[in-house]
């Protein structure tokens, strides 16, 4: 094993919300007893000052380093989480949360509905990124931590790092909001509904009540798909893909020729099938949707949403991510700005598209640790 | 930036003027602040809080690792969205003679900051005038040193120019050095003829009252 991981990890299980304290969802229901899964690395410091904590995208999970013992597939982060990276595991306690609503260790929507004794489907609360943010101020506060050094998430993570910032502001000394928005753009909506659409068509959805018999697998493979290719970029898809006659093969003509791209997509497509709930995707995509900072905390105003912050914020876009563009990077900047927030801001210029964040990304990785390097002191 | 010491040792002479201005603990705005040389310097020297502006990537980069607060954009742009007197000093830095609008962003200077430093490079010094009555050409030195085709310095600014700007505009000009500096570390305060004889102009700017 090579000498910068942080080696065998365990998957954990944190489990609150015991009836009668059931956790209140943002839509008004009550649930519990909750499950949300993590995972951690490194020492927690003496003074409880160094915890570092990391928030998934969408599909992600609370594996982000490390290696599950017996299996070779590192966690998602691992470019980026370890001894001398860019969240140093040396210096630095991390925390990785997976969401509630998930389908990878956290209730969600297959979880068994203690009441029922069947999954609790389309009867689980309609999530929201805030609901995710409340489940994990639980985890932190089990973990006896008061203070965390930095929040830390791409995309959807992203958002969940902004939701801490505002919601719990006298806990976070630091922000790392990474290739995200304050608010999804009508496109960005746009193919969640496709994706949505392309589940809820699939005979197998029944309502969402597939559990223990077919599962909408085809929808789910097509939602798959095209949230793939949103996360990639022309460029990245054009150095991987496009050849002479864009690399057909098989028969000629026809709706059978196969392009490397459509294999490559179908493959996408069934792996995510395997390791996936569609119900999840629904939720979290949802909940994606419906995330707006300003409405939320600002009466409309994202400027005065950002004046309930008050830590340091490292605000990061790449260049090529047309889903999460750099203009909405810029956009919440301006109201840090506007509130006398110290805010540090990169346009990161990478090919990888919205994916950029988890690609080995050693630009990222620096900012990140110089980042984390200043805060630290300051707070040290 | 290492040791304290040699951070002081290497700062360049404009630079440590500059921030012989600077009050500790101030708050401090340096637009196109490269990989912040002098913002980590006033951070380490000074306690001030610091915030830089820089489009270029790779140096906008360099100065976050320096441990400095940028934001990676353009400075026309980026200046507007600072609530009025956020800072106590806003500098320019060997910028003036790339700026499109100069007017607009020295007001917009001193509406965010309570005072603006401004240096640039003095183009009626000497040698300038030399090089173009004996050649005939646009001048090329070691402070300019461009040819007129692929020169970011889109303006050419005498002091004497500099100084009719800021009376036209309504700036005040609260203290004045001028320089011969050749970027390094030493450099001599001109005194005397100085539109003639330095090479840099260093000005602090507050707003007429």
């Amino acid at each position: 094993m090579a000498q910068d991981t942080v080696g065998i990890v365990d998957k954990k299980y944190f489990h609150f919300a015991h009836p009668p304290d059931e956790m209140e969802f943002e839509c008004g229901q009550r649930l519990g007893p909750l499950t949300l899964a993590y995972e951690t690395y490194g020492e927690l410091n003496r003074n409880r000052d160094n915890a570092v904590l990391i928030l998934h995208a969408l599909t992600g999970d609370s594996h982000a380093a490390g290696y599950y013992s017996g299996e070779d597939k590192p966690g998602w982060w691992e470019n980026m989480i370890g001894p001398g990276k860019g969240i140093d595991t040396n210096k630095y306690f991390v925390i990785c949360s997976n969401v509630i609503g998930g389908c990878m260790g956290s209730t969600g929507p297959s979880s068994t509905d203690p009441r029922t004794g069947k999954p609790y489907a389309l009867s689980f609360p309609l999530i929201t990124i805030g609901d995710m943010v409340q489940a994990q101020k639980h985890l932190i506060d089990s973990l006896g931590i008061e203070r965390l050094l930095t929040v830390i998430g791409g995309s959807m993570g992203g958002m969940q790092a902004l939701e801490w910032s505002v919601r719990f502001p006298e806990m976070i000394h630091s922000a790392i909001p990474v290739a995200t928005a304050t608010k999804h753009s009508a496109m960005a909506i746009a193919f969640n509904e496709v994706s949505r659409q392309a589940i809820m068509n699939d005979p197998n959805w029944n309502n969402g009540d597939y559990y223990h018999r077919s599962q909408p697998q085809h929808g789910q493979a097509v939602a798959r798909m095209i949230g793939h290719v949103t996360y990639l970029s022309d460029i990245a898809l054009h150095k991987k893909f496009d050849g002479p006659n864009n690399g057909a093969t098989g028969r000629e003509g026809g709706f059978f020729t196969e392009f490397p791209v459509s294999n490559y997509l179908r493959y996408q497509g069934q792996k995510f099938v395997h390791r996936f709930d569609a119900n999840s995707l629904l939720y979290l995509t949802r909940a994606t949707d419906s995330f707006n900072l300003a409405q939320r905390y600002g009466d409309g105003s994202l400027v005065q949403a950002f004046s309930r912050a008050s830590c340091k914020y490292l605000v990061l876009s790449f260049s090529s991510d047309w889903l999460y563009p750099t203009s909405q990077s810029r956009a919440m900047v301006k109201a840090m700005k506007k509130n006398n927030i110290m805010v540090t801001f990169c346009e990161i210029d990478i090919d990888y598209g919205h994916d950029s964040f988890l690609v080995h990304n050693p630009k990222q990785a620096a900012l990140v640790s110089g980042f984390l390097d200043q805060v630290h002191r300051e707070d040290g | 930036m290492n040791t304290e010491k040699q951070t002081a040792a290497s700062i360049r002479y404009d630079l440590r003027t500059i921030a012989s201005w600077i009050k500790p603990g101030s708050r401090v705005l340096d637009l196109g602040c490269g990989s912040g040389e002098l913002l980590c310097h006033l951070q380490q020297h000074k306690g001030i809080r610091a915030t830089g502006i820089e489009i270029d990537e790779e140096k906008a980069s360099q100065a976050i690792l320096n441990g400095v607060n940028v934001i990676h954009g353009d400075i026309h742009e980026e200046i507007q969205d600072f609530p009025t007197a956020s800072f106590d000093y806003v500098i320019l830095s060997q910028t003036l003679q790339q700026v499109i609008r100069p007017a607009f962003l020295l007001h917009e200077m001193l509406r965010v900051g309570n005072k603006g430093v401004v240096s640039f490079p003095n183009f009626s010094y000497i040698a300038n005038r030399l090089f173009f009555f004996f050649k005939g050409r646009a001048p090329i030195s070691r402070d300019l040193p461009y040819e007129w085709f692929d020169t970011p310095n889109i303006r050419v600014i005498p002091l004497k120019d500099f100084h009719r700007f800021c009376h036209i505009f309504g700036f005040s000009i609260l203290k004045y050095t001028a320089i011969i500096s050749r970027g390094e570390e030493k450099g001599i305060r001109i005194r005397f003829m100085a539109n003639l004889f330095a090479t840099y102009g260093i000005y602090l700017l507050g707003r007429k009252t």
